[in-house]
């Protein structure tokens, strides 16, 4: 009976990761829906930028008060993960503080004490984050488009840290109690919980049965806490705290201004080119390969991989479209929302090949049922998006490849913009000037 | 223009090559606006006696506009042909007063075949001042109040933010930076084919709430690095009655009447 612990341990520890695993393969085999992009090039530079931006938090501090609240939350999180190994050891073998005995006295109580300090700054963190996001205001926080899960998903999540702060500092103080009782050997140094719930303890003066199991249901709580934590990332926007890894690794690293080009199209117009091709050729074998099946992107499988992971990275912050253009001026188009919007039609493409094994043509489309034309004709290029994303996400990239889906695909570009093509085509100029004016500047006055 | 101006095709024909191409683009060529900024350009090279040549009428649209509303097509019709002719002719070095035109050359040309070296005029002009080939005065600028709009196409888009900057303290003039510039800055509302269409449904337009912004400050001129962004701040300032109190001038024309040029 004595194992029963251990084994129950054992048993959620198995399920939680297992459970958690499964999740992270279901969203690998969805990003896979999209066309493979070569971004393994420039190694040094991809883990420099990464260790910049997602580690390092570079692109965070832009707006200070977020940026340093999130820094706590982060620091906090990463730290106190190193938590996690001693809770697996002492829960599998029934230990208690097993670090203790590995780390020494002296270090074990800088440890805690350490652990104790950033748990606070997590508290405070996350306290004021709940308060600006629900009280305070801040527009991008606030704006309709987050209304319904979005919103209940950014309190949960903090909620929940919440929580599992308030039953580490529980079991602190349950523990620093029954230490300075005799009852538990003496391990470590708790200076915050010391400060704070051990007096409002004292009150109560607990006896140390009721400690015990305080203490033990502190700790269990705190376990159970992450693993369904870990578990709730896959449905949850919070997901951005494993995938700004990848997605700051394949961020572009070329110019924001340098838009791809299309080695198909270059193909058809170098053969229209060329006084010696014939128009009336078969096409070499294989050479069909070559063709796109579509150009732009219609749907989530005309995106690219990257463009798909940066669906599932983006914690909705909203700092892309607190500085497009377009949106501050009342129009349409969201860039954080035309990753929201790829994600939900991700997400449904998923469910549908869980359902049916494979994709079932359910008559939808990223573009229409989601993302709608005003949108994409709102954008300016202008990279403020991309510019503001704090893990280099690339909303503009897929705003684009729907364009060309409308403009190659469908011929549904606005009239004027048709003009302005033809004009292009046919005067070589946006506008309608014969090209044979095009030096009359020089000899004006 | 009270002097010559040489074509790649006259250069060619000397069995010469100038130290620069000028890439005048479409709106330096036909708009109105735009055209004295091509000539403020072209008089700033003739003073200081830079040989430089246009393409006149074998130059084309670099096909901006049409790549950014989706249309790759035509974008590399234009973009073969261009390259094409620069290729030809042997371009080593190409200088243009449009942002759009110069991210274009600069970033999107060479893995269709054409590799040059493409600086923006700022850039250019800085390289000159450097150099000590170009030397300004502030004359007319002097104390007075001027606010760059950062061009997305020069600034975000090719990081340079500088260049502009450094000409423009040249002149001694007061330069007052808008809470949103360099990194930062707001789009004009033009890029990314706007320029041809009406703006969607919204509150305001983007130039309106740019130009607004710019206008806080009470400058006396608002400096600009690109051809739509200065049609865009022009309404603008012109929506707010202000276009006989703020001027809106491209960078070189600012430094040509400084020169009394």
């Amino acid at each position: 009976m004595q194992y029963i612990g251990n084994i129950i341990f054992l048993i959620l520890l198995v399920a939680g990761f297992g459970l958690f695993a499964k999740s992270l393969l279901k969203i690998y085999r969805n990003i896979r829906l999209g066309h493979e992009i070569n971004r393994n090039d420039r190694k040094g530079e991809r883990w420099s930028t990464m260790a910049r931006v997602a580690m390092g938090q570079s692109k965070m501090t832009a707006r200070p008060v977020a940026g340093v609240l999130h820094l706590f939350v982060y620091v906090g999180f990463v730290i106190i993960n190193i938590e996690l190994i001693e809770i697996i050891v002492d829960g599998l073998f029934g230990t208690h503080r097993f670090l203790a005995s590995v780390f020494g006295h002296g270090f074990y109580s800088f440890f805690t004490a350490t652990l104790e300090v950033l748990a606070l700054l997590v508290v405070i963190g996350v306290v004021i984050f709940f308060i600006r996001r629900n009280f305070y205001g801040v527009k991008r926080l606030t704006m309709k488009e987050l209304f319904g899960w979005p919103k209940q998903d950014a309190n949960w999540i903090l909620i929940i840290e919440f929580a599992l702060m308030v039953a580490f500092f529980t079991m602190n103080t349950s523990d620093f109690i029954l230490q300075s009782r005799g009852v538990l050997p003496e391990h470590g140094s708790f200076p915050i919980s010391e400060m704070t719930l051990v007096p409002f303890f004292e009150i109560f003066s607990f006896d140390n049965g009721f400690l015990m199991f305080t203490e033990k249901a502190a700790w269990w709580f705190h376990f159970v806490g992450i693993l369904f934590f870990m578990n709730y990332l896959y449905y949850s926007k919070h997901l951005h705290i494993i995938l700004a890894f990848p997605s700051t690794w394949y961020a572009n690293l070329d110019k924001k201004g340098k838009f791809n080009n299309l080695d198909s199209v270059t193909k058809e117009i170098k053969l229209m080119m060329d006084p010696n091709a014939d128009p009336y050729a078969a096409p070499a074998e294989g050479a069909e390969a070559d063709v796109p099946s579509k150009f732009g992107a219609e749907d989530i499988f005309d995106l690219n991989q990257v463009q798909l992971l940066n669906a599932y990275s983006c914690t909705e912050c909203g700092r892309c479209t607190s500085v497009c253009p377009a949106n501050i001026t009342g129009k349409k188009l969201s860039p954080r929302l035309i990753l929201m919007k790829t994600r939900d039609r991700l997400e449904e493409v998923g469910r549908n090949i869980d359902q049916n094994g494979k994709f079932v043509d359910d008559g939808k489309k990223l573009l229409n049922d989601y993302i709608t034309k005003e949108e994409l004709w709102a954008c300016t290029t202008c990279n403020a998006c991309t510019e503001a994303c704090p893990v280099l996400l690339d909303p503009l990239s897929i705003i684009f490849e729907m364009r060309r889906f409308l403009v190659m695909e469908q011929s549904a570009a606005p009239q004027e913009l048709n003009l302005m093509m033809t004009n292009v085509e046919n005067n070589a100029a946006p506008w309608q000037y014969n090209q044979a004016d095009r030096l009359n500047w020089a000899s004006e006055n | 223009m009270d002097f010559n101006i040489k074509t790649m095709a006259e250069y060619a024909a000397e069995g010469k090559a100038p130290e620069v191409l000028f890439w005048v683009g479409c709106a330096g060529s036909f708009d109105d606006r735009a055209k004295k900024i091509t000539k403020a350009f072209c008089k700033i090279l003739n003073k200081i006696g830079v040989e430089f040549a246009v393409l006149g009428q074998e130059e084309s649209c670099t096909g901006d506009p049409a790549k950014r509303a989706g249309n790759e097509f035509v974008f590399q019709m234009m973009a073969l042909t261009n390259i094409e002719v620069l290729n030809a002719y042997e371009v080593k070095k190409i200088v243009t007063a449009c942002p759009h035109c110069f991210n274009t050359l600069k970033n999107e040309y060479p893995s269709l075949g054409g590799h040059f070296e493409v600086v923006h005029h700022t850039q250019f002009l800085k390289t000159l001042m450097e150099e000590g080939r170009l030397k300004i005065e502030g004359g007319a600028f002097k104390g007075k109040k001027i606010t760059f709009h950062d061009p997305c196409y020069l600034g975000r888009a090719n990081n340079e933010y500088e260049a502009p900057r450094m000409l423009l303290e040249k002149l001694d003039a007061e330069l007052v930076e808008m809470k949103r510039c360099k990194t930062n800055g707001l789009c004009c509302g033009a890029g990314g084919a706007q320029m041809f269409k009406e703006p969607e449904k919204g509150n305001k337009d983007i130039n309106i709430e740019r130009t607004e912004e710019a206008l806080s400050f009470e400058p006396k001129v608002i400096a600009t690095g690109c051809p739509f962004c200065n049609t865009m701040m022009t309404d603008g300032v012109k929506h707010f009655n202000k276009n006989t109190e703020v001027a809106v001038k491209d960078i070189v024309e600012l430094l040509a009447e400084a020169e009394d040029l």
